[in-house]
């Protein structure tokens, strides 16, 4: 991905509506995302154009995700844990 | 230098709520409307609201307006203006009908009306017991809301501007607002909105805290272009806080979690609310169960290796119950707490919530930049970033977005009235309009040797939370005024290194952070002058006494706080006490 889409990608995911989806989505970008195949990069990207209310349900599994594809992605958000310090 | 100039009849910052509300009235007149948003309109954060709407509906039992007037402004500690809070309770079953016919996907009783919930601090006959007034579309209120305005603008042709952010206000030597000066963040151009009518709905700035309920986008950028554009802010050193955030992340756990009976616990496993409210317990009100704690964790009952935070237990209950009823809970703990709460209890703090203070406006949406009550011509505001003032000291669950709807409204409403009586031309802009705006832009490109923008936030954050936060004591106060101002030479050397001009993210949050930090010195100067407690903004040194009940002074503190940027200068005007066409609510001491 370059430079341009990767940051609009950046403000696209730490832009939300949901400060959960924040948090998730902007750690994903920084610690798991340049790490993914350039395919999964795609199916990452059209996760987090999502609604927050599409997409947060997923994330948090009280949805599942019907796309094979994107369920791959899905399940590495879902295993993403954000915790910060006091 | 010049920049390009667009002209509309009006401008609208922020397509949350009150900015699609505004919009509708403006567009379906005919206006040339531009809105402007940081993110998609239906990304802006009043997606985030579950609660509810409220409106004395009376569907599922005998309401009315003035009952939810008398809840409001005591609820507000009777620091709302009381013409403000008539106009909103009075326009609140129209606007929720309206909202209906708009498409809003309601939830209804078996004969088919809008079904009703009770919600925190709404009565029935002036206090007596709790009435079932709060709206909701399942847990999605915000959610459906917005996208029900956003259609009915579709179909209305109001034009937006996703992605743009707005930098300044365009204001002329007369004083009167112009337009304002934006960026597209696709192209990095910088733009001039050349209008008539300018209306901010540009939401809250709670993310001035370090640990806060409200979404990144939460920065306050209306509040820092008021402010540098010599507009004062009020009230800004009442904020509420939601007593159940996770600790750190922020990141709210609904009230309902102890509404199916999870228990509040300290370091040492005790129910500490039965000392602090025996009959209500975990149930108490937001602020009583935020203040018990703070003060848990003051006195040294705090958990976890630094004793600063308290647990919320639902160890107890079935799990099977937890899966059904708190959906989302279980996941929520896992991911911002490491902690499955079937198996052990979710850390917690109070966390910053909502901004009760604002741009000060009237109930018509008119900013009021004096005490004089003249208006600022051509400048509207309306929604979390304007102060009517209908929330006073404290906001009740749901009035928030129910303020969104009705002074979104009435700004529309303003607007159109006031543009009739407007010369047909746009007043030139001045020539050095652009100036300010592009010095500022001009600095952050040539810094070197800088301050960084996450660390100079972070510091900012920090002195927030640790010095501004729900129990507030005068030397950490004082305190805390010298670190903003501190923090505020970093925040004026900000240095960013990608210096590209398309999507560049690093530049748009230093110029977010020029707006935080100019809510931070207000919140932080408002709370040291103000030496009595009301509402969210309790003081140690103003403790409950027989001569001062909760520690308020209605003799020397009954009166609204203005902060101007310049010198950090306060001035004080008197709350409104005479309702449109009821009589006034008296002054009380406010117990539940
Ligand atoms: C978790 C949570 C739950 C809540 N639940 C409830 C509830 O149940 N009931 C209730 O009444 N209230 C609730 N509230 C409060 C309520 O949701 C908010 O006060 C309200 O939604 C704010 O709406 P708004 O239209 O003022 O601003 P927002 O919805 O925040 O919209 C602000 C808009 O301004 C735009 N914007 C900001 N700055 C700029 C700029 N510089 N340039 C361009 N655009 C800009 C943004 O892009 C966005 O479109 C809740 C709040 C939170 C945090």
């Amino acid at each position: 991905m370059d430079h341009d889409a990767l940051n609009r990608l950046q403000w696209r995911c730490t832009r939300r509506a949901l400060l959960e989806l924040d948090l998730i989505l902007g750690k994903f970008l920084v610690e798991e995302f340049p790490g993914l195949s350039e395919a999964e990069q795609q199916v990452f990207a059209v996760l987090a154009d999502m609604e927050d209310h599409d997409l947060w349900p997923l994330v948090n599994g009280t949805e599942e995700c019907k796309d094979a594809q994107q369920a791959r992605v899905v399940a590495m958000l879902r295993k993403s844990e954000v915790r910060r310090p006091l | 230098m010049s920049i390009p100039v667009r002209k509309f009849d009006a401008v609208i910052v922020g397509a949350g709520g009150a900015g699609l509300r505004a919009a509708i009235q403006l567009s379906e007149a005919g206006l040339k409307t531009a809105v402007l948003s940081k993110v998609f309109p239906t990304r802006s954060h009043t997606v985030a609201a579950q609660g509810g709407v409220s409106a004395s509906l009376g569907n599922s039992e005998q309401d009315h307006w003035h009952w939810h007037m008398y809840d409001t402004v005591k609820g507000s500690d009777w620091l709302g203006d009381q013409d403000a809070i008539e106009f909103m309770c009075k326009k609140a079953p129209e606007v929720v009908v309206e909202l209906e016919h708009f498409g809003m996907p309601f939830d209804r009783t078996d004969e088919g009306k809008i079904y009703q919930r009770p919600f925190g601090g709404h009565m029935s006959n002036f206090g007596e017991k709790p009435v079932r007034r709060a709206c909701a579309a399942a847990d999605r209120t915000g959610h459906a809301m917005l996208h029900a305005l956003y259609q009915r603008n579709v179909r209305a042709n109001t034009q937006f501007f996703v992605e743009w952010m707005a930098l300044d206000l365009i204001r002329d030597e007369d004083g009167q607002v112009l337009g304002v000066i934006a960026l597209e963040m696709e192209t990095g151009e910088v733009v001039a909105f050349h209008a008539k009518a300018t209306i901010f709905a540009t939401g809250g700035a709670g993310r001035i805290f370090y640990s806060s309920t409200n979404a990144f986008i939460n920065t306050g950028d209306g509040l820092g272009m008021a402010a540098r554009a010599g507009i004062p802010l009020e009230d800004m050193e009442f904020w509420q806080f939601h007593p159940t955030g996770v600790a750190g992340a922020g990141v709210l756990i609904t009230e309902g979690v102890r509404g199916e009976g999870g228990i509040l616990r300290n370091s040492s496993g005790e129910r500490f609310m039965e000392r602090y409210a025996p009959n209500a317990k975990d149930l108490a009100s937001r602020d009583v169960v935020s203040r018990a704690m703070v003060t848990e964790i003051n006195e040294g009952r705090g958990c976890g290796p630094n004793k600063d935070f308290v647990l919320l237990d639902i160890t107890h209950l079935d799990p099977a119950t937890i899966m059904k009823r708190l959906p989302g809970i279980r996941e929520i703990s896992i991911q911002f707490a490491g902690i499955d709460p079937i198996k052990a209890p979710i850390p917690v703090v109070p966390t910053c919530h909502y901004q009760m203070g604002g741009i000060p406006t009237n109930y018509k949406g008119q900013v009021i930049a004096d005490a004089s009550g003249a208006p600022v011509t051509g400048f509207y505001a309306a929604g979390e970033c304007a102060c009517a003032s209908v929330h006073g000291a404290n906001r009740l669950g749901t009035n928030s977005l129910l303020d969104l709807l009705v002074f979104g409204k009435s700004s529309g409403d303003t607007v159109i009235e006031d543009m009739a009586s407007m010369p047909k031309e746009h007043k030139p802009l001045p020539t050095n309009f652009a100036d300010r705006t592009l010095a500022r832009l001009s600095r952050l490109e040539n810094q070197t040797n800088g301050a960084s923008v996450n660390d100079t936030r972070l510091a900012m954050q920090r002195t927030m939370q640790n010095h501004c936060g729900v129990f507030r004591f005068q030397d950490k106060l004082e305190e805390g005024v010298q670190k903003i101002l501190e923090i505020e030479k970093q925040v004026a050397i900000t240095e960013i290194k990608d210096k590209s001009k398309v999507w560049n993210t690093a530049r748009v949050e230093a110029l977010e952070l020029d707006n935080l930090i100019e809510v931070a010195k207000a919140t932080m100067v408002c709370a040291n002058a103000r030496k009595e407690s009301r509402g969210a903004h309790v003081r140690d040194d103003a403790p409950d006494t027989a001569e001062f009940p909760n520690g308020r002074n209605d003799k020397e503190w009954h009166k609204h706080t203005l902060w101007q940027r310049d010198g950090n200068k306060l001035s004080y005007k008197p709350v409104n006490m005479t309702p449109l066409s009821v009589e006034t609510i008296a002054l009380k001491t406010r117990s539940y």
